[in-house]
């Protein structure tokens, strides 16, 4: 195998990241901004003195904090052709294709953590500002839109960014259906060319600046976002 | 315009209001006092339902505030309320803290409830600072913001809790005097606070409240003037506030 070809690397670079990284970076944003949306529902649900409101939200997030993510991946990816169809009343197994398999997966499973931030984040506001906006003759979600929410994302951004950044390692997983982000790039070139060090090398060299980069940002953003009082 | 009538609230077996039952004319400035933990501020807060109570009624203009039916965000838009810690909206600028409720809630135009906002602002005397956040400003400024928002949805009365208890002492003033034009304007109010000077200045009558209870219930002379009609409570309350 001689020494580390970085040549390897040069020569596969476009591949990497055309097709893997630009796969790595767009189900991580996807999947984040629907896991925020969903995870906000959820965190409102949780926090509603509705009892099964808060019921069941309460179960969802601890049922998928207690799997682990392979399976939920496994699970949805024989499960949504089967759901689809049903839906659409096809009578027959839709095939919903690997992306959004993994999507709805991933939206679905990290929803769980963004709604314990969300909940987190609804609860350090405090209860007067809801107050004084009820006074005013908003409804809940005017409330929730104007008022609650917009102070809750500020406090939390950088936690719900910290966790952007797991779930973007985490997208890594979808190797198990055969889909081609940054690391089973990686690893194709590395199986095809026998550069195995070298491509996995430089595979964690890339996550590992990404998510390094990104996290350094978010305390600096942190320093920066805190709300005068 | 707004009536309480025997209106009881419990925290789980506690009861924090007893048969409260008073009731507050149109054009009429009612300040409620008592010790701390009294329940004042929880029984102004029943009279917009931001806290609600299980016995009893309280109609504003007519309508029940108890009332499943009634429209609670109609009916709040209607009463200015006015909070011990501001409540101002730190994420918004001055001018759309004043703004967004006019827009949200009552349907103005954008132009029509920026130029609401403006006036109001220029009648506390704080026209310099729309711009800025709360943040920056001195609580006294914040409190006189929060009284020009609740002004500026065009309310028919006001709530007062404790407008004036979270402020510097230097502050207090510059936040009474706007409140004392307002209620030389004819403004009804109601106002939970300690502050006997303006009481005498300009409340029609004064409630006393001890341990949930409403205990008098008379005109301020009736209150201030004849000290020998009060009961034990209220004689010896008057005589540690007014004492310094």
């Amino acid at each position: 195998m001689g020494g580390f070809d970085f040549d390897t690397i040069v020569r596969t670079a476009p591949y990497l990241f055309k097709v893997g990284l630009a796969f790595t970076l767009k189900l991580t944003l996807l999947s984040t901004a629907g896991a925020v949306v969903l995870g906000t529902l959820l965190a409102m649900m949780r926090l509603s003195s509705n009892r099964l409101l808060s019921g069941v939200a309460g179960a969802y997030v601890n049922l998928m904090r207690a799997l682990p993510l392979i399976l939920i991946i496994f699970w949805f990816y024989f499960l949504v052709p089967y759901i689809v169809g049903w839906i659409i009343r096809a009578g027959a197994p839709v095939a919903v294709g690997g992306f959004t398999s993994a999507l709805i997966t991933f939206i679905l499973f990290e929803a769980a953590y963004f709604c314990e931030i969300m909940r987190a984040g609804i609860q350090s506001i405090p209860r007067g500002q809801a107050g004084a906006g009820y006074a005013l003759g908003l409804n809940y979600w005017q409330v929730m839109r104007y008022i609650v929410l917009p102070q809750a994302f500020r406090n939390m951004t950088p936690l719900l960014l910290t966790q952007m950044i797991v779930l973007f390692q985490d997208t890594s997983l979808v190797y198990v259906l055969s889909l081609t982000d940054f690391l089973g790039a990686a690893n194709n070139i590395a199986q095809r060319d026998g550069r195995l060090v070298e491509m996995f090398v430089f595979a964690a060299a890339v996550y590992f600046l990404i998510s390094y980069a990104a996290s350094r940002l978010v305390k600096m953003l942190e320093r920066r976002i805190a709300i005068a009082r | 315009m707004i009536e309480f009538k025997n209106v009881s609230k419990w925290y789980g077996s506690f009861q924090v209001l007893k048969r409260c039952s008073t009731s507050i004319a149109t054009g009429e400035v009612v300040v409620v006092c008592g010790p701390s933990g009294s329940g004042k501020s929880t029984l102004i807060k029943t009279a917009n339902a931001l806290e609600p109570f299980q016995e009893g009624e309280i109609r504003i203009n007519g309508v029940s505030v108890g009332d499943p039916a009634t429209n609670l965000p109609r009916l709040r838009s209607q009463i200015g309320m006015v909070f011990q810690h501001f409540e101002l909206f730190p994420h918004l600028s001055v001018m759309r803290n004043l703004a967004l409720a006019q827009v949200k809630v009552l349907g103005r135009r954008q132009s029509e409830a920026n130029e609401r906002g403006r006036a109001l602002l220029e009648r506390v005397g704080l026209s310099a600072h729309m711009d800025k956040y709360p943040g920056q400003l001195s609580g006294g400024q914040q409190q006189r913001v929060a009284i020009a928002r609740a002004l500026a949805m065009d309310p028919v009365a006001m709530l007062f809790d404790e407008p004036t208890s979270a402020l510097d002492p230097e502050m207090v003033n510059e936040v009474l005097d706007v409140m004392v034009d307002l209620a030389k304007e004819g403004m009804t109010m109601m106002v939970v606070t300690h502050e006997m000077g303006f009481a005498r200045k300009v409340a029609d009558r004064v409630v006393f409240m001890d341990e949930g209870a409403i205990v008098e219930d008379c005109s301020k002379d009736e209150f201030f003037g004849r000290p020998d009609q009060r009961s034990d409570r209220a004689r010896q309350f008057l005589s540690k506030i007014l004492s310094h």
